[in-house]
């Protein structure tokens, strides 16, 4: 049976994870490829690194860490941030990533989707959408989410599936960062409009939210950055506690 | 020396990372003539069957002389794919033909939310017998076979591994483990000195490298 994924997310700038990372249980503080190395032991399913400054020279930083993070884990390897162009996702590739996501560039280009689609497979093409609840549907937000894209994010996730994108990254902006679970009714709403797979994110706080997104969410996957690097959430446990109730993972 | 056959089907680095951690020496031929010089032989590939296209000609010629003369052959997703007779996402390419059998769409099921393509984490389990022979009544326990295969040394059934694919071989004689997905497809094949793998060894963590050192160990037999 095919499990529920269970997504570890870095948000890196100039090599360093820079979010949610506490440092202490780490030799070197916030290294990418040690932190990717201890994901891996406690059974995480795949790793997500963002690049959150995306300028120019932190491209150059990231190809590096895509490198260090590719050679110490074989697991699926995301890369997104700043993503705008063919060649910024050939970089990423040649560097070890083996899906890339694009946000803004897919809205902004949506033939960027299509012909990443072909030059490396749907499976390598997420694409992301930052969204938040207005009305009775998801506003669609771009350049990290200060910017109204004036899309719905479930006629959005239709369009982008009909481009060419292999999988949603769904991440509710007014859950981010605020521990209090899952918009399980948005992802739902994005998961049944679909028919590729839709990774949630966004309010991971604890074990159930998680139990939650993937039950009343029907997500596929979940993602989660700061959460994992608590001492009383590891991965191991989360997924334990998943199994307990009848919900299927890798273990 | 293990040759890694590039065709253009998607990325070769996770694979090299993989080969490279487990210090095996390979390379990647410049032309067909040249894969007989080599002890085995690796054809990754991700994406549509139409791009094994590129190898239809010498280098499907090449690659089968060498897998007739004994040298091991190990198939990776399309290269996987490759192996058998070919595929009804592109049915005007010839496949390798090695194995018998056709590849074929997954159907997926939309009742209980099981999607194509098939993304994930998967169970490897012993072949209940070939597609159709043997069905397995509803609700039935999983069987409790082992998983036998030179390509499986040392792993159990239940081992989860890593899939993204659409298209699948069905159970056939030369199926060594089978995974479910609406459906029930061979994961993992092997036939003498041939063996294909449906998922991604190169991103299915210590059960994948595993399997990849299999692979090696079978290398340094012949």
């Amino acid at each position: 049976m095919l499990t529920k994924r269970i997504i570890a997310c870095m948000d890196v700038r100039d090599g360093q994870v820079v979010k949610g990372v506490q440092f202490q249980q780490l030799r070197h503080a916030g290294d990418p490829g040690e932190l990717a190395e201890r994901y891996n032991v406690e059974g995480i399913d795949e790793v997500v690194v963002l690049d959150i400054t995306a300028t120019i020279e932190s491209r150059q930083a990231l190809a590096r860490t895509i490198n260090a993070v590719a050679r110490k884990i074989f697991l699926p390897l995301t890369v997104g941030g700043g993503i705008r162009s063919e060649e910024d996702a050939a970089a990423a590739v040649d560097a070890g990533a083996d899906k890339v996501s694009l946000n803004t560039a897919a809205l902004r280009n949506p033939d960027l989707i299509t012909t990443l689609a072909r030059r490396y497979g749907s499976q390598a093409v997420i694409v992301a959408i930052d969204a938040k609840r207005r009305g009775d549907g998801f506003a669609v937000y771009v350049r990290s989410g200060t910017s109204d894209a004036a899309r719905d994010a479930v006629e959005w996730a239709r369009a982008a599936e009909s481009r060419g994108a292999g999988e949603i990254l769904l991440t509710s902006m007014d859950r981010d960062g605020t521990r209090s679970g899952f918009d399980c009714e948005m992802t739902a709403a994005v998961a049944n409009a679909v028919n590729i797979p839709v990774i949630a994110s966004g309010g991971a706080g604890g074990l159930d939210h998680f139990a939650d997104v993937f039950t009343r969410g029907h997500a596929d996957a979940a993602l989660a950055a700061s959460i994992f690097h608590y001492a009383d959430t590891s991965v191991t446990e989360l997924k334990r506690y998943l199994r307990e109730r009848n919900i299927p993972v890798r273990l | 020396m293990i040759a890694l056959i590039d065709y253009g089907a998607g990325n070769l680095t996770s694979v090299r990372k993989a080969l490279t951690s487990l210090g095996a020496e390979f390379a990647t031929p410049a032309s067909p003539s040249e894969c007989a010089r080599f002890s085995a032989l690796i054809v990754p590939g991700v994406g549509n069957f139409a791009a094994t296209g590129a190898l239809v000609g010498p280098w499907r010629d090449a690659i089968g002389a060498a897998v007739r003369s004994g040298t091991p052959l190990f198939g990776i997703c399309l290269g996987m794919q490759w192996l058998f007779e070919g595929s009804d996402e592109a049915p005007e390419v010839p496949g390798l033909g090695v194995l018998p059998g056709r590849v074929v769409r997954l159907k997926g099921n939309a009742e209980e939310r099981l999607k194509i393509p098939h993304v994930g984490w998967n169970a490897l389990q012993a072949p209940r017998g070939p597609t159709g022979s043997a069905p397995q009544e509803k609700g039935s326990a999983p069987h409790e076979a082992g998983l036998h295969g030179r390509i499986l040394e040392g792993l159990a059934p239940g081992a989860h591994v890593y899939f993204t694919h659409s298209y699948a071989a069905p159970v056939t004689v030369d199926c060594v483990a089978e995974t479910r997905h609406a459906d029930t497809f061979s994961a993992v094949v092997e036939r003498s000195n041939v063996f294909g793998v449906q998922f991604h060894p190169e991103k299915s963590s210590d059960t994948g490298l595993q399997i990849i050192r299999n692979f090696l160990e079978v290398t340094r037999g012949c």
